[in-house]
């Protein structure tokens, strides 16, 4: 190598480099964070109670996430084996029909909590695409915290426990 | 008497990190260039506190192993029936055990690197120590605080509760540790980035001491990621992979900042650029590690992982987070502007591609932290709100493929300045390979957009991962090219199987009784007979599943509906039939009453995921990608060590020669 080519763009000045690189990364990260701003309150699914559904319902189609203690004797299984249907109650009188296809969770069991995932029909019925129930004796959706009802499911728990 | 001696060894290993916290800042006290006698200190510290806290970790591995039930973890959370595996990882499958394991393993990094690392000057060592002692000091007052994992109980219990079915598995002896690792191999990144930063020694001489660890604990996390999704994979019998659960985001943010530190790293010790960019990525990696541990360990959320919610602990650790957080900025802050500029490059050059990714990472971290957070926030105002994938994953996608297109290019080019003009010929390749996939795809069917992407997207990285190899001897490659080639493909591979199987993945579910036959994605899956079975610590239904594909002899498939008594809790065992191009998914459900012909029917759920498997084995590459790299820098260290002892005895011989007055030979060039 005889002839040194000189570069077409001498690199910046080194202040001026560290500024723009600064200057490049702020901007990404505050883009990033508009963008989440902007999405998480499109795209949040928002939890609702019952009474919630009862007093200010959700657009028809709108996913959202409603948690309650299924009522005991709501439970039932449509003909096709693999649809079921039961009613989630809340803390006060009102409640909501929900139907789900699939199988059930583990520990879903009428009188317990559940969280639904999925959106309200034109007919009044919450269609669920995913159940949430417990995962184990120790763990409830931090959503159901404090419903009543709540506090059998813990007797049923302390009294199975060590058996 | 055996937990006494762990509990006592986990005070002395907590005096240790106290003694190597004041020894190493003391040391910063005395007067550059005079050798403090406080240096004595922090090293062995380090190393005795290392042997302490794995001594600490063994003894409760004991207790669990002998189901000393007088001890109060072991009684409510093991059980003297349980298989000895399930004993030994049931350690740290819960809050205090996986804790100290947490703590043993960041006690034995210290230790290492205290025992190993010769190359840093001696008072950047000692601030590295300091900052490692004083980061250890707080996990140890964390745990013998406010999560004691030896405590007694008064009277010991009959029987253990057991161990939550769904961490009875061989997943468990893998994610949890690895992961630790990952995080706690970030810590000692920040140590040495926090020791140079106190000492002004941010150079390439600091880079390379601190990018094996680097390097290592991104290889432990991209491991303990991929074995945590293929473990919910199976185990949860959701068929999904990956849930955005808060937990695993708590991992994937510290591997985001992870990836990006390794890159800027390598940057630093090649040519040294980026010099306070990559300490302001060791602060922000070990950060997230430290928040995904608050997340996971105080209860804020919850998930399957956080095993007790106790509003002490989560101050505490809000406490211990800020002081790490708050204190680290602080010094960056304070110091930042007294590291010299580095190396300069333009934008079209592979340094200007590295800003650009790392950049990209540092944004999708950002959409993720938030999407992870916002729940947190929102209910401090009392608006309860789940975030998922319809928020991450077109939030990520936006800062995702232009980070993707970039890393496909980034790799031809040359180092400090290039020109876009040179590897043109291979970006129209590249172009039209995307573009083809693009219009296969959509000629096939009609699939949503970003499956599409993400497969044309894969194609095209496959291809440019092997081109930095074009025009080269393939014998003659370093290992460490090897280690990147590798793990920018295991990139591809692993896209192209999330792309595969969002696109592609067929599901059926239906009732059927004995005999009855489902047809799914060329498969034909027909229910035999559903049995009980029993196993160890658990009874079950199995059902016996015939699948055939196009003719061919038929597979057994036993998925399982168990039920433990251990505690009391159902799981679903799914099974899992794999071939080449995907995975045939079956869980069995419920009875689901009797069908037409008077027989009883059950819920059987069956998925066909094609290429699925693809995602674990990109991860697998991208992991040994990482070990080729690492074993790469050791060879040429260990090569340059040698030439340079053989340069070193080659000097004294010509200087005993000419000792000796005989004439000095000629070099040879």
């Amino acid at each position: 190598m005889t002839k040194t080519k000189a570069p077409m763009k001498a690199p910046m000045k080194a202040k001026h480099q560290r500024l723009g690189l600064v200057t490049f990364a702020l901007i990404a990260i505050i883009a990033a964070g508009l963008i989440a701003v902007w999405a998480l309150r499109n795209q949040a699914n928002y939890f609702y109670l019952p009474e919630d559904i009862a007093a200010t319902p959700p657009q028809v189609g709108q996913p959202v996430r409603l948690g309650g203690m299924v009522q005991a004797g709501s439970l039932e299984t449509l003909p096709d084996g693999i649809t079921v249907s039961f009613v989630v109650t809340g803390n006060e009188a009102s409640s909501v029909p929900v139907r789900y296809s699939g199988i059930l969770p583990d520990l879903f069991v009428e009188g317990s909590g559940v969280v639904a995932e999925g959106s309200l029909q034109t007919d009044g019925t919450f269609l669920a695409t995913n159940l949430l129930a417990k995962h184990d004796e120790n763990y409830v959706p931090k959503e159901l915290e404090g419903l009543e009802g709540h506090a059998a499911q813990d007797k049923v728990a302390e009294t199975t426990i060590g058996l | 008497m055996i937990a006494e001696i762990g509990h006592a060894a986990l005070w002395l290993a907590a005096a240790l990190a106290i003694l190597q916290m004041v020894s190493g800042a003391l040391v910063l006290r005395s007067p550059e260039g005079e050798t403090s006698a406080f240096a004595l200190y922090a090293r062995p510290a380090a190393v005795v506190q290392a042997v302490l806290a794995v001594l600490a970790f063994l003894t409760l591995l004991h207790a669990f192993v002998v189901t000393d039930l007088s001890v109060k973890l072991v009684a409510t959370n093991s059980h003297s029936m349980k298989p000895l595996i399930y004993k030994l990882t049931g350690t740290w499958g819960n809050h205090e055990g996986s804790m100290l394991l947490w703590v043993a393993v960041l006690a034995l990094s210290g230790g290492l690197l205290a025992f190993a690392e010769r190359r840093l000057p001696e008072r950047t060592m000692s601030a590295t120590l300091a900052v490692q002692g004083f980061v250890a000091t707080g996990f140890y007052a964390f745990l013998l605080l406010s999560s004691n994992p030896f405590e007694r109980l008064p009277v010991p219990a009959a029987e253990g509760i057991g161990l939550n079915p769904l961490l009875q598995d061989i997943g468990l002896a893998v994610h949890p540790p690895t992961l630790y690792v990952g995080y706690v191999g970030l810590s000692v990144a920040f140590s040495l980035a926090m020791g140079a930063l106190i000492t002004r020694q941010v150079n390439p001489n600091f880079a390379k001491v601190m990018r094996p660890w680097v390097l290592g604990a991104w290889v432990f996390l991209t491991f303990g990621i991929t074995a945590g999704s293929y473990w919910a994979y199976y185990e949860l019998g959701w068929g999904g992979w990956w849930f955005w659960d808060p937990v695993e985001n708590a991992s994937l943010m510290p591997w985001l900042a992870a990836t990006a530190l390794l890159h800027s790293v390598s940057v630093l010790a090649a040519r040294d650029a980026l010099r306070t960019w990559t300490i302001m990525l060791g602060v922000v990696a070990f950060s997230m590690s430290m928040l995904g541990t608050f997340l996971v360990r105080s209860g804020v959320i919850t998930s399957v992982h956080a095993f007790a919610v106790d509003p002490e602990r989560g101050t505490l650790l809000l406490v211990l987070l800020g002081l790490y957080i708050g204190g680290s900025l602080t010094i960056f802050a304070l110091r930042a502007g007294s590291v010299a500029e580095g190396k300069r490059f333009t934008a079209t050059s592979r340094e200007g591609a590295l800003v650009f990714n790392n950049v990209m990472l540092s944004a999708i971290l950002a959409i993720v932290l938030l999407g992870t957070l916002y729940p947190v926030l929102t209910e401090a105002f009392d608006v309860r709100v789940s975030v998922g994938p319809p928020y991450f994953n077109p939030a990520g996608a936006i800062f995702a493929i232009p980070m993707f297109i970039v890393m496909a290019i980034g790799p031809m080019l040359r180092w400090k300045d290039d020109k876009i003009a040179r590897v043109q010929p291979q970006l129209a390749v590249l172009g039209a390979i995307a573009l083809l996939v693009v219009a296969l795809v959509v000629f096939l069917g009609d699939y949503p957009l970003l499956p599409i992407l993400g497969l044309a997207l894969a194609a095209a990285l496959a291809v440019a991962a092997i081109l930095p190899l074009k025009g080269r001897k393939i014998t003659r490659v370093p290992t460490a090219t090897w280690g990147m080639v590798l793990a920018h493909f295991g990139v591809a591979v692993a896209l192209f199987g999330m792309a595969s199987e969002s696109a592609f993945t067929q599901e059926r579910l239906a009732a059927v009784g004995p005999g009855g036959v489902e047809e799914i994605g060329g498969w034909t899956v027909q229910l035999e007979s559903v049995n009980p079975v029993s196993g160890p610590n658990w009874t079950a239904i199995e059902a016996r599943i015939s699948a055939s594909r196009g003719g061919g002899e038929p597979v057994i498939l036993t998925p399982q509906a168990r039920n433990f008594w251990a505690p009391t809790q159902s799981t679903s065992e799914s099974a899992l039939l794999t071939r080449w191009d995907g995975q045939l998914y079956a869980v069995i459900g419920d009875a689901a009453g009797i069908g037409a012909d008077g027989k009883q029917r059950w819920q059987l759920r069956v998925w066909w995921k094609p290429f699925v498997t693809f995602i674990w084995y990109g991860g697998l590459l991208i992991a040994f990608g990482g070990v080729l790299s690492i074993v790469g820098r050791l060879q040429v260290d260990l090569k340059r060590r040698k030439a340079a002892r053989v340069g070193a005895e080659r000097r004294e011989d010509q200087a005993e020669l000419a000792a000796s007055g005989a004439p000095a030979p000629e070099p040879a060039e």
